[in-house]
């Protein structure tokens, strides 16, 4: 009984620092409308800023606290930084693009983090007067935790009487409802984002501050506590307190008895939780209906096939592709086997960003579903490569099947967080499931037949499927099918007035898709000859947002281009920098401010201006 | 109207999307002068009031206030220059209080416009005062629109933009409307009234102009309109 109880209690502690963070995401989300993925790395600034105080200032209680809410305030700071700078140009950008800008800030505070407090783990000064433990019915229980206890409703309290009984509050709730109205009233808007994004990253990193004494500083704590926080703020209902509050305990005691029951799927069950919940709540516990669902992003002019010249073009690309083996070296050839890869992995999501309108934050889920189907066939079952390669495309879209037939019910951004839960789901189960996955160490040996195993006839091989499926990609953008998909992502109301069956038709969209990016995970399997669970963490699926975002959403070519684009430069800088990170994270912000249409979309709009002059 | 007029606006243009709403509209509302912008559903009544409150990214044209240029400025910056704007679908803060939804609206005191305390204004409107800690959101669409107009007028303004105020409200708050707009009118507060209800815009604008796929078509005072049956079967009956 007793053991129980001090279960429950680390749940509760468990659930104060999840609280903290995701108050602050839920407050910077309900007035912004922009999920910030950068939350995290206020978390993770705020706990390292914390280590370095207590460590010079920390060894009496006053330094230890005074630091703790110097870290806090400094997170804020940076947080407010962010949104002068940055997230201002964003609001009225798709939600994809704000995404993204915030990703490419997650980038950029990991090379920094790591330039700064290096890459090894740092270990926490333990807080001064409450490193003991007490007892509870003979079960030690450690007493900083009950501090953390007490520190969740304290904020709680805190914050409401904020909101309720102060005039920036009461402006932050109106603003939270209706944002244009409040600016009509002459509240200017400007600054109560930037004081809602230094209050929202305030609280990360004093979250992030108060988890020096507890656990190990990492340069890995931002994505594993903002995908948390994420779950927390869904299930909730996001923009709610109230709801962060209670989905917080909920999830804390989930963590915490669910590791005595299943733990071999403790990262799991948080994510089939907060599947059942929005399957259940469509938005969340105590959330309400979007007065005005987020859209994916301007689908711009209609798509016109190409007719003449221009219709045979990637033909003679695909030819000219062919030849690329007559002169280039292997190394020219790896390369170019992985951007054909990427390419279709491209393709596959803009398929349903371009097409459908549906952003998936979670696509690297299917292209590693692919390459994890693909590596276990022609390893654990020897199967030959081509029945292994014939089952990624089936593993994918199976998988895609399954997670689509969730996703498809909700749309924006409850759409983009459940696919995001689903990518983290299979991502924990190649993690956890070591026997058969090998978790973190991967799957190696995975190599092609002795036929395909040159490296001119396995890039030949590449260009001819990956090839087939991009002709049959864009053969569908142009059938029946992906016109319904198109006005269901148009207007959807009018869709099912003539007949469209929108949700249906964007299932299938769904695991077209997953099939697709599992042909692509199950061939770059072969090519590396290994697989590891990162195929399918959220920087994989962002890889591919950027690909997208790079080429533009609004034309076929688009994600082609762009992931050539990206693999290029993303194998150059590497070449160059170990700083790829900060690199990249510049570079996807300054394409997320320069080009809101991607890179394919602005030179359009450059030929259509220079014809109409 | 003598001397240059509170607002003018000149060869206001507007568009939703691609769509052409405001095809140059031109009128002008003076001190302390009730002017009704009529016309059918879908002529740019409402949208001539957002281009003019600055909510719309794709405006043209000019729009001066007390002779000063605000068709660049942002919707607070106009507002804070002493035009209130009460939209057409009210939309009150459903989860705030009367008085919280009040609050919102408060801005400092400004010269030359009456100064409006939450104590005056639940005076004007007595329903309001019952209700104070109520939620916006568990109120009768008649309330909401009291509620929406005191929220602007905390705002102390000297020129209201007034979206259809008597649309889907019972005869009996309609009147009470009317008579709370003849009251500020009596503060010396200017209005910009669009209408659809002609009896309503009678009894209470001195001046009319009337719009017709977002062109006006007829300016003049509110007793010619009245009178020229010809003008009101060509752009107002239905």
């Amino acid at each position: 009984m007793s053991f129980y109880l001090v279960q429950f209690l680390s749940g509760l502690a468990t659930a104060a620092t999840l609280f903290l963070v995701s108050s602050g995401l839920t407050i910077v989300f309900g007035v912004t409308r922009i999920v910030n993925f950068a939350h995290g790395s206020f978390y993770m600034l705020g706990a390292y800023i914390g280590w370095s105080l207590a460590e010079r200032i920390g060894s009496t209680p006053l330094g230890f606290w005074g630091g703790v809410l110097a870290a806090a305030l400094a997170a804020g700071v940076l947080g407010a930084v962010m949104e002068v700078l940055l997230l201002r140009r964003l609001y009225r950008s798709p939600e994809l693009f704000q995404l993204l800008a915030t990703f490419g800030v997650v980038l950029v505070v990991q090379d920094v983090a790591s330039w700064i407090w290096g890459p090894e783990d740092l270990l926490g000064r333990r807080a001064p007067g409450l490193r003991g433990s007490v007892e509870i019915l003979d079960q030690v229980f450690p007493l900083y935790d009950l501090v953390l206890i007490a520190l969740g409703p304290l904020v709680l309290a805190g914050l409401w009487l904020m909101f309720h009984r102060t005039r920036w509050g009461t402006l932050i709730r109106a603003a939270t409802q209706d944002r244009e109205m409040t600016a009509a009233l002459g509240v200017e808007p400007g600054r109560l984002f930037t004081g809602v994004l230094f209050l929202g990253s305030a609280l990360a990193g004093l979250g992030g501050a108060l988890q020096v004494p507890r656990e190990a500083i990492n340069l890995g704590m931002d994505m594993g506590i903002v995908v948390e926080a994420f779950v927390v703020v869904v299930v909730g209902g996001m923009g709610s307190l109230m709801g962060a509050f209670v989905a917080s305990l909920l999830i804390g005691q989930l963590q915490a008895f669910g590791i005595l029951v299943f733990p071999e799927i403790t990262l799991v069950l948080v994510f089939l939780f907060m599947a059942v919940v929005l399957v259940l709540r469509p938005y969340g516990l105590l959330g309400r209906a979007e007065e005005a669902p987020p859209t994916a992003a301007s689908p711009g002019p209609p798509l016109s096939a190409s007719t003449g010249i221009a219709a045979w073009a990637p033909l003679l690309l695909l030819a000219l592709l062919a030849l690329v083996p007559l002169f280039a070296g292997e190394y020219a050839l790896i390369v170019l086997t992985e951007l054909v890869i990427l390419a279709l992995f491209a393709a596959s999501l803009h398929l349903l960003i371009g097409l459908g309108g549906l952003v998936s934050f979670g696509h690297a889920a299917y292209f590693g579903l692919g390459a994890y189907g693909a590596a276990l066939l022609a390893t654990s079952w020897a199967a030959p490569m081509p029945l292994a390669l014939a089952g990624a495309p089936l593993l994918g879209g199976l998988g895609a099947l399954i997670a689509g037939w969730f996703c498809v019910r909700r749309s924006g951004l409850y759409f983009a967080m459940l696919t995001l839960a689903f990518a983290q789901i299979a991502w924990s189960v190649t993690f956890q499931w070591y026997g058969v996955t090998g978790g973190d160490n991967g799957i190696l040996g995975v190599w092609p037949d002795p036929w395909a195993s040159g490296k001119t006839a396995f890039y030949l091989l590449t260009l001819g499927l990956c090839g087939g499926a991009l002709f049959l990609l864009r053969r569908v953008a142009f059938a029946p099918f992906g016109y319904a998909l198109r006005a269901g992502r148009d207007s959807p109301l009018r869709a099912e007035a003539v007949g469209i069956d929108v949700r249906r038709t964007q299932w299938f969209a769904f695991t077209l898709a997953g099939s697709a990016a599992g042909l692509a995970g199950g061939l770059y399997a072969f090519s590396k000859g290994s697989v590891f669970p990162t195929l399918m963490s959220v920087p994989t699926s962002v890889d591919a947002l950027v690909m997208v975002l790079m080429g533009g959403v609004q034309t076929l070519a688009g994600p082609v281009v762009g992931a050539a684009l990206f693999h290029l430069l993303r194998t150059e800088i590497m070449s160059l920098t170990d700083l790829w990170r900060l690199i990249l994270g510049l570079v996807i912000i300054g394409l997320v401010l320069a080009f809101p249409k991607g890179v394919v979309g602005f030179a359009r709009d450059l030929v259509q201006r220079g014809r109409a002059a | 109207m003598t001397g240059e007029p509170l607002l003018r606006v000149q060869g206001l243009q507007a568009w939703y999307g691609r769509a052409h709403i405001l095809a140059g509209v031109d009128l002008a509302v003076g001190r302390g002068e009730v002017l009704a912008l009529v016309g059918r559903n879908g002529a740019g009544k409402s949208t001539t009031m957002k281009a003019v409150m600055g909510l719309l990214d794709a405006r043209a044209g000019s729009v001066t206030f007390e002779g000063r240029d605000v068709s660049a400025l942002p919707p607070h910056r106009i507002a804070r220059l002493g035009i209130g704007y009460v939209p057409e679908d009210r939309r009150v803060f459903t989860e705030l209080t009367v008085e919280e939804n009040l609050e919102v609206g408060r801005q400092p005191p400004r010269p030359g416009a009456p100064h409006w305390t939450p104590e005056k204004l639940y005076a004007l409107f007595p329903n309001l005062a019952e209700m104070r800690g109520r939620r916006g959101g568990r109120m009768s669409g008649g309330e909401q629109q009291m509620l929406t107009l005191a929220r602007t007028l905390m705002g102390n303004p000297s020129l209201l933009l007034l979206d259809e105020p008597s649309e889907g409200l019972a005869p009996r708050i309609v009147q009470q409307m009317a008579e709370a707009l003849r009251a500020l009118k009596a503060e010396g507060l200017s209005i910009l009234l669009s209408e659809q209800n002609l009896a309503f815009a009678g009894a209470v604008a001195d001046r009319a102009s009337v719009i017709e796929k977002g062109v006006i078509r007829f300016d003049g005072p509110m007793q010619a309109l009245m009178k020229e049956e010809s003008i009101r079967r060509a752009y107002l009956a239905v």
